[in-house]
């Protein structure tokens, strides 16, 4: 096996970057490291063949959830407290540890073809779905046709977090319809829209970001790809609109009463592409009774229209999530003390320790 | 040897310790949910190595032909698809629900004016002790 070194290396440096992170109090330091972590093991799902989990991984561990860790440390504490050694939580995880270990044993060898895993359902997939899907892309078939069902409760699983992130975060100025007020000129750190070169970077970046959202999305049947990755990447453009010219730019493209709208819309399509299915004669889900002379095509229809409810919803909720906590008042800090590192601000880059004018001098 | 066969497996169980481990020995809430994702992401590459054929490719079809005669090659070796699947929602649901813990992690801030474990039961003890005098 040629593949064999480089999947050690990244192997070590994930376990070096997880255990940094366990260790490292600041957490401003530890949330960027952990977005490193998503990013080697997106490489080590590509080496392990897994395309479409990798491409899911890069966008969200990477993109996503580092932009919620540090939204979150702005509204908490960017330190952590010292917490003192406890044998009894290294002894908890070393026996678990061992029992894994020792359970490893039983398991067939890596890579073995004859491995339970792979007489299931997986041969029958491989081996037929393009006589009955007719899709190059085999993920893509049996995420949204073989295990569709699966598809629809997880995409209702992302749009009730969603629900719940509003549910507990949304703040009753916003639920009112009242303008937030402007943070004062002077108490503010220099937003990111006052770097020039961020800004064009980002402007000339954005229209790339959209349109390899779309291929994304329109090309899951044929390579790695589909709503869901396609959903996070769109996601990701908006969030960096919202990083560059502040949040509330991005509501002026889209207004939060519109993504609330996309995020139930999504599931509504699914479902409903689903219940559509019944009325022509099928079952749930099932897409080949659209077009009963041809299955294939009512399969493509299917996939297509479900894909794109996966793709709104999906979008609209990260969307929601990245506005939700933006919007959120950050609370009355105590004072810090001098030289302390300031909590990052996701709107405006964190205080570097360059310019720090004195008042009363210039 | 094992070692060769299963060594993958090991080094992914030591990660799953590793997040496992900050999430019980942290007290910090923000902590513990970053404990909590190199579980996660530990648990999905678990389930991926399990997916991996030896010299099997991505389960995209290899094509052969032109067009809309083009047939996929069967006789190559592809990957398992389903546990890879089962994994890219897993990991899209992983990120929803984080943002939920995320949101709560805020809410608690707010109320109690801490992210840390022991402060929050203390305040708590201190608030029943207070109600049962």
């Amino acid at each position: 096996m040629t593949e064999l070194p480089l999947e050690a290396v990244l192997f070590v440096f994930l376990l070096v970057v997880g255990i940094v992170v366990g260790r490292l109090r600041n957490l401003f330091g530890a949330a960027m490291l952990t977005g490193i972590f998503s990013f080697l093991s997106a490489g080590l799902f590509t080496l392990l063949t897994a395309v479409d989990v990798a491409f899911t991984e890069a966008a969200v561990g990477a993109g996503i959830s580092t932009v919620l860790f540090l939204a979150t440390l702005a509204l908490t504490d960017d330190t952590e407290r010292e917490s003192e050694r406890s044998w009894l939580a290294i002894g908890v995880v070393s026996l678990t540890g061992l029992a894994l270990f020792f359970g490893t044993f039983d398991m067939p060898a890596f890579g073995d073809p004859d491995a339970p895993i792979h007489h299931g359902v997986g041969r029958h997939y491989l081996m037929h779905s393009w006589d009955e899907i007719g899709l190059p892309n085999v993920v893509t078939s049996v995420l949204a046709s073989y295990r569709g069902y699966d598809t629809f409760g997880e995409l209702a699983v992302v749009f009730t977090a969603g629900i719940g992130v509003l549910l507990l975060l949304r703040s009753k100025a916003a639920v009112m319809g009242a303008k937030a007020k402007p943070i004062p000129v002077r108490s503010r750190a220099p937003y990111v829209r006052e770097m020039p070169i961020v800004r064009a970077v980002a402007k000339v970046m954005l229209p790339f970001i959209l349109l390899f959202a779309l291929y994304v999305q329109a090309h899951g049947d044929f390579g790695p790809g589909g709503g869901f990755q396609a959903g996070v990447v769109f996601a990701a453009a908006f969030i960096l609109y919202g990083l560059v010219w502040g949040p509330r730019a991005v509501q002026g493209i889209a207004p939060e009463r519109m993504l609330e709208g996309g995020m139930a819309f999504g599931v509504l399509l699914y479902g409903g592409v689903g219940v559509a299915a019944l009325f022509a004669g099928g079952t749930f889900l099932d897409y080949s009774a659209f077009t009963p002379e041809h299955p294939s095509h009512g399969q493509h229809w299917g996939i297509f229209l479900v894909e794109l409810g996966v793709g709104i919803t999906v979008s609209a909720v990260m969307v929601v999530i990245y506005f939700v906590f933006t919007a959120r008042p950050r609370p009355r800090l105590p004072k810090r003390k001098k030289g302390a590192l300031a909590p990052p601000r996701l709107t405006a880059v964190p205080e570097l320790p360059v310019e720090t004018p004195k008042e009363g001098s210039s | 040897m094992t070692l060769a066969t299963h060594w993958h497996y090991w080094v992914v169980i030591a990660l799953m310790m590793t997040g496992l481990h900050i999430v019980i020995a942290r007290r910090n809430y923000v902590k513990k949910l970053m404990g909590l994702s190199i579980f996660q992401v530990s648990v999905i590459m678990l389930y991926v190595t399990m997916g991996k054929v030896a010299g099997g490719t991505a389960p995209v079809y290899v094509m052969e032909g032109e067009g809309h005669d083009a047939v996929p090659n069967l006789d190559v070796v592809y990957s398992n698809p389903v546990p890879h699947v089962l994994m890219l929602t897993a990991i899209v649901v992983g990120i929803a629900t984080m943002a939920l813990g995320l949101a709560l992690v805020v809410r608690i801030k707010e109320s109690y004016g801490t992210v840390e474990d022991d402060v929050v039961i203390e305040k708590d003890r201190a608030e029943e002790e207070s109600l049962e005098s």
